[in-house]
């Protein structure tokens, strides 16, 4: 079936259009190209991250200076959690599978504005430029740590304007994204796709799709505001002349609080189409699912504050925050209740995905569960900016979205590249990449706890334990890593011809030939009363 | 679909109406600063941009004219953006 197409040269991937070799690809209006554009650029950023992380974890190897002084790790940091953020998990899922697979899924041809999809891209990689600019040239690289907190982000030195401009221009990536797939999923859907028949990746793509949306241009205008206020002195957020910088706080987390949902409700989405596939069986509580990544969309714009407890709010407006952060709790809850009562008699076939799919939970449920240390008031203050936070966000962001990018990786490699990757080698990595994952951040919930405050390139010597196992972690992780992306890059190329539908799913991009058609179907696909996204019955 | 292809006439003169009104409240929005208005100053510019941005979503962007949905859509946009500012207001009014 992979080989029909592949012969024909009528796959996405080997297809003529108007350009030829490079041109053909980053000009190409085609979801599926410009979902593996992305792909390509954000894999190339998460290496970048990647190691700007291990160079943060030599430095802590030891107290005191080991390989960089307090202002390259301030700088080292900055631009980690920047790329990290703003370039990897933000469009992460969203820009990468959702490009690939969503009108797929749905049944159509392609996303609604397929050239403004392309000029997402386009401005993706601008945006790019525009921060590794701020890195290599000017006054010295940013050192405000990706937050750009005021009134530190502009009485620093550092050459922080094109690292604001860049993330402005990333941001409006985001937003034509985020309108493509909301036009795309009202309007493209198959004959017969009714709401309550969409895939739920699709659906958490469409909970997202209105955060990036809605959410986005604050933070756009807040970068604004930090701009002028450095270029200008406008005084919106400096104390001398009767600004606030507790407002920047409240505006760069109204975007960048709802943001952490933009990270993990399509790697949810991702995962709820993994469990049912490797459990051959309904994804228990369809419509539960739903409600909760729509509850969670919207509750998730409300708690904000949450990150500001000990920044001098008042006291009604902790008390708010604190509440709302637990409610927001269970609908998270409610997802894994969820996949677990799905697995639940299934006849569970245990694969690559499925083994990133459960990691994930687990990864996710500790990162969530020490969120409730920190949404309560009494705790929060105590490992407020303490390493206790990093290991919370890191189990949460990079637990989260990054094991269900893995997930996905894994799960739609075949459909993508029309080949199988080599299934023992990426069993070893995942559980290579889990246990240095492990090794890495867990000691820092306990450093945490002790005291030890984050953003330092120093500390004391009673933390030095701790703070060897977690680099020692750093160095398992990135071998797993480097395991995990030799053994997909080779298998793009050299891997055994993959069948159409390997994991015997349900959704309609498993009905299409591997690699799909450049219009992904022959003919549109309509529904039927009994068809549907999980009828494994 | 009928409603989409349904070209709707619209009088320039009511486009002109609608440039009045929005120059009107840009002055008016300018106007209000000189006056004291203690906690309200937020919530008075607020209101003019509220008013000035209904005002271009129904006539400039046909709001009017929309399916209901899409009417729903941008009334829930807006109930968010009330939601967050008045969450916002929990601390500055509040604050020892």
């Amino acid at each position: 079936m992979h080989t029909t197409n592949a012969v024909n040269g009528a796959n996405y991937l080997t297809y003529q259009g108007k350009y030829k070799g490079l041109l053909g690809w980053i000009f190409s209006t085609d979801h599926k190209r410009i979902g593996l554009l992305y792909l390509y650029s954000i894999a190339t950023m998460f290496a970048t991250g990647v190691l700007l992380g291990l160079a943060m974890k030599f430095e802590l190897l030891a107290p005191g200076k080991t390989i960089m002084d307090a202002q390259t790790y301030n700088a080292t940091f900055t631009v980690h959690g920047v790329i990290m953020i703003f370039m990897v998990v933000v469009p992460g899922l969203p820009a990468v599978f959702g490009n690939l697979m969503l009108p797929i899924m749905i049944g159509a041809k392609d996303v609604a504005f397929p050239k403004l999809n392309l000029l997402s891209w386009w401005l993706y990689v601008t945006g790019v430029v525009l921060v590794l600019c701020a890195l290599l040239f000017g006054s010295g690289t940013p050192d405000t740590g990706w937050t750009f907190y005021a009134p530190y982000s502009f009485k620093s030195g550092t050459n922080l304007l094109p690292a604001i401009f860049g993330a402005f221009v990333l941001g409006f990536s985001s937003i034509l994204t985020g309108l493509n797939f909301l036009v795309t999923i009202h309007r493209l859907r198959c004959p017969g796709m009714k709401w309550t028949k969409l895939p739920l990746f699709v659906w958490t793509l469409y909970g997202t799709a209105w955060i990036q949306l809605l959410a986005t241009p604050v933070v756009g205008i807040t970068l604004v505001l930090v701009a002028l206020e450095r270029v200008f002195g406008v005084g919106v957020f400096d104390p001398a002349l009767g600004g606030d910088p507790v407002l920047y706080q409240h505006l760069f987390w109204i975007y960048s609080h709802p943001a952490v949902y933009i990270m993990i409700l399509p790697a949810m989405g991702a995962i709820s189409e993994i469990i049912p596939t490797f459990s051959q069986k309904h994804i228990f509580g369809y419509k539960a699912i739903i409600a909760s990544t729509m509850a969670i969309a919207f509750v998730g714009y409300l708690v904000w504050g949450h990150h500001m407890f000990t920044a001098g709010m008042s006291g009604t407006a902790q008390y708010y925050f604190s509440l709302l952060t637990f409610i927001v709790a269970i609908p998270s809850a409610i997802k894994v209740f969820n996949w677990i009562s799905t697995m639940y008699k299934g006849a569970i076939n245990i694969q690559t995905p499925f083994y990133w799919a459960v990691s994930f939970i687990f990864v996710f449920m500790v990162g969530g569960l020490s969120g409730l240390v920190l949404g309560a008031l009494a705790t929060d203050i105590y490992v407020h900016d303490t390493a206790f936070v990093v290991a919370h966000f890191h189990y949460i962001v990079f637990g989260g979205t990054g094991f269900a990018f893995f997930a996905a990786m894994h799960y739609w490699f075949p459909k993508i590249f029309g080949r199988m990757y080599d299934k023992a080698w990426a069993n070893v990595g995942w559980l290579i990449f889990t246990i240095g994952f492990l090794a890495l951040y867990s000691p820092m919930f306990y450093l945490g706890m002790m005291g030890m405050p984050r953003r330092y390139y120093d500390y004391l010597e009673e933390f030095h334990g701790g703070n060897i196992l977690s680099t020692i972690g750093s160095w398992v992780l990135v071998t797993g890593f480097i395991i995990i992306v030799t053994n997909l890059i080779r298998s793009a190329r050299k891997g055994e011809p993959a069948e159409m539908n390997p994991w015997h799913s349900k959704t309609l991009e498993w009905t299409v030939t591997s690699p799909p058609p450049v219009l992904n179907f022959e003919k549109e696909p309509v529904l039927g009363e009994k068809d549907g996204p999980y009828n494994y019955d | 679909m009928s409603e989409d292809k349904h070209h709707h006439i619209v009088p320039y003169r009511l486009y002109v109406i609608v440039l009045l009104a929005l120059l009107a409240l840009t002055f008016g929005s300018i106007g209000i600063t000189s006056i004291e208005l203690g906690e309200f100053t937020v919530a008075a510019a607020l209101l003019f941009a509220v008013v000035k941005s209904a005002l271009v979503l129904t006539y400039f962007m046909h709001l009017k004219y929309d399916k209901p949905y899409i009417k729903l859509m941008v009334a829930f946009v807006f109930a968010i953006f009330v939601v967050v500012i008045v969450i916002t207001f929990l601390d500055y009014l509040y604050r020892v």
